[in-house]
């Protein structure tokens, strides 16, 4: 879908030397993909961005959408079809919330009416109230909200390719996370393909299905998030990464997906004490536990306690394994049940397990 | 009632009246002339047109490195001998256009400068061209950055109209003038040319204030 060939930008500086700020990149990213651009600050990543719209010429390279060379499209019609979320916000001033997001069809005269539908459904999806945001100024909104306005702005044209700089950095971590799940949703539904720059290293391992570590213009190394992870290319990613980056590959599984691995036994709540005691007895489980006929589950038995016991704590099925190892420790227990949204019982996730999957090579 | 000054207004005001009518004239056609001068030479520095750019420049530098009073003598007395002749309000109307625009387009082009780097991203972005980015985004940030500077001028313009005096338009000051060659009152007389030309920027001031707060309010509310 967007393929970066020995992408490279030099800058001339006023004592007549040029300095490279992005050099030589070669990058790949299939449709429906998101990749995410790591890097400190000044790496070149918003270079690497605006080079893909052309607001920056490339000094060497080129940038294929789809097999095109950018340089042989119109950059109006180029840039039609790439959303452009900018670092710093860039929502017009003079204009309300509804006229920024509609900027481009109130313009130049298309279809209006589809393109404000379309930002409120956006609206309500980052979780702010159309009837209370769309006649505002940006000024009245707080930097977050301006930031989500953005994001709406660059999605309202459904374009097939996104970039976004830094797009969640002013929102709150409570916001941040919702949206980004939203978000994510949305992208896999439209299956629209994006890069994403970004400073914060969770994000790109949830929402990345690729990562690229930049330092000083050149890509370190590109690969999915669990890759970096667990092997990083070099001292430099280890370090960018964070010295707990094993811990951070807890982010990339979900409850349900270790709990169907398990595959341990369940008690048919219809079973008698006896017959209970003696699965119990027969198997070197401690605790097994206990569901009806719904599959939902109603507390264990375990050797050594008499009746059936209530958990103490559940992990649902679309909880990351971070969450789920929090909450073992919390509660100094050895494995939670997972239950999906219907409260059914789907396995169980222990700390052994988790162990396992960190000890395991990707 | 038999004041001397009485019989003084009596002969004055129709002089003073037709020479307000003159500047205020010059002042409107000039202003209007110039805005729209100073926004084509702005956008071609701004756009950095090749040549023309650099004509614009020396064009601004020349303009603000020279007195008026020069700049309408060459344009009156001097451009004759190279059989370019203007009548005097032409020549009037053609200097103080030439004059005020390099200063509004110096304003403009700042103001222009001052809107955030990140506005052009974002416009061109969306797939405006820069011609539109210009239009509907930075233009509108830009008139509300330079209202203040661009009156400076506007206000500095109208006093500048007695310039023209010396080329025989008979506007505010030379009408005053005439007067007092009649009269031989050059107090009373010169304090009301004084006086109009107070009234008439003071009601532009007040004009500035009204356009900068229904920008402002335009702008956030
Ligand atoms: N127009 C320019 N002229 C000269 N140097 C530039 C220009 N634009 C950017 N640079 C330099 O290029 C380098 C990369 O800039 P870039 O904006 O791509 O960094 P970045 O990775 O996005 O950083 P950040 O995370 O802080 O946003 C910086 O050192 C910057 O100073
Ligand atoms: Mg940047």
């Amino acid at each position: 879908m967007i393929r970066l060939e020995q992408l490279t930008k030099r800058f001339a500086q006023k004592h007549g030397q040029s300095v490279t700020v992005v050099d030589s990149v070669d990058l790949q990213v299939a449709r429906g993909e998101i990749c995410v651009l790591l890097g400190a600050s000044g790496c070149g990543k918003t270079t690497t961005l605006k080079m893909i719209n052309r607001l920056i010429t490339p000094s060497e390279g080129r940038v294929l959408i789809d097999g095109a060379d950018t340089r042989d499209i119109d950059t109006v019609t180029l840039r039609r079809r790439i959303g452009y979320v900018i670092q710093q916000i860039g929502l017009f001033p003079n204009m309300t919330i509804e006229d920024n997001i509609t900027v481009v069809p109130r313009l130049l005269g298309l279809d209006k009416a589809a393109y404000r539908n379309r930002a409120r459904e956006l609206m309500a999806l980052v979780q702010m109230d159309p009837a209370h945001f769309l006649k505002r100024y940006p000024k009245e909104l707080s930097g977050g909200q301006q930031q989500r306005i953005g994001v709406i702005r660059a999605l309202a044209a459904d374009p097939p390719v996104l970039l976004m700089d830094e797009p969640f950095g002013a929102v709150d971590p409570i916001n941040r996370e919702s949206i980004q799940a939203e978000f994510f949703a949305l992208q896999r539904e439209l299956n629209t393909t994006v890069l994403m720059v970004s400073h914060d290293i969770d994000e790109a391992i949830k929402l990345g299905d690729k990562v690229a570590v930049f330092r000083q213009g050149r890509i370190v190394q590109c690969a999915s998030p669990d890759t970096v992870l667990a092997e990083p290319a070099d001292d430099f990613v280890a370090s960018f990464v964070g010295h707990d980056r094993i811990l951070k590959r807890l982010l990339l599984v979900q409850a349900g997906s270790l709990a169907e691995q398990g595959g341990e036994p369940v008690l048919s709540e219809a079973a008698s004490e006896a017959e209970q005691r003696a699965a119990l007895g027969e198997r070197r489980h401690r605790a097994l536990p206990v569901i009806d006929a719904a599959g939902r589950a109603q507390g264990y038995v375990a050797t050594g306690r008499a009746g059936l016991q209530p958990f103490r704590a559940i992990a649902r099925a679309d909880e990351d394994l971070r969450v789920v190892l929090a909450r073992l420790y919390e509660h100094r227990l050895d494995w939670l049940p997972v239950l999906d949204a219907d409260q059914r019982y789907l396995g169980r996730v222990s700390q052994r397990q988790i162990a396992d999957y960190l000890g395991a090579p990707v | 009632m038999d004041h001397p000054w009485w019989g003084l207004a009596e002969l004055a005001w129709p002089v003073l009246l037709k020479g307000t009518g003159y500047t205020l004239a010059f002042a409107v056609v000039s202003m209007v002339l110039g805005l729209a001068l100073g926004f084509v030479v702005a956008l071609l520095r701004v756009a950095k047109v090749p040549v023309l750019a650099q004509i614009a420049a020396l064009y601004v530098s020349l303009i603000r490195g020279t007195p008026l009073l020069v700049q309408i003598f060459v344009i009156y007395y001097g451009l004759p001998s190279v059989g370019i002749e203007f009548s005097p309000v032409s020549a009037g109307v053609l200097s103080l256009t030439l004059n005020v625009a390099a200063y509004l387009s110096e304003s403009m082009r700042g103001a222009i400068a001052g809107v955030h780097k990140g506005q052009w991203d974002a416009g061109l972005s969306l797939g405006f061209t820069w011609w539109q980015t210009m239009r509907f985004v930075v233009a509108p940030q830009a008139l509300r950055l330079a209202v203040p500077s661009l009156s400076n001028s506007l206000i500095s313009l109208i006093k500048d109209t007695s310039l023209v005096s010396v080329i025989t338009v008979t506007e505010l000051m030379l009408g005053t003038k005439e007067l007092i060659a009649q009269t031989f009152q050059p107090l009373p007389l010169y304090l009301a040319a004084a006086l109009v030309y107070w009234v008439l920027s003071a009601s532009f001031e007040r004009l500035q204030k009204r356009v900068e707060l229904r920008l402002e309010r335009a702008h956030q509310r």
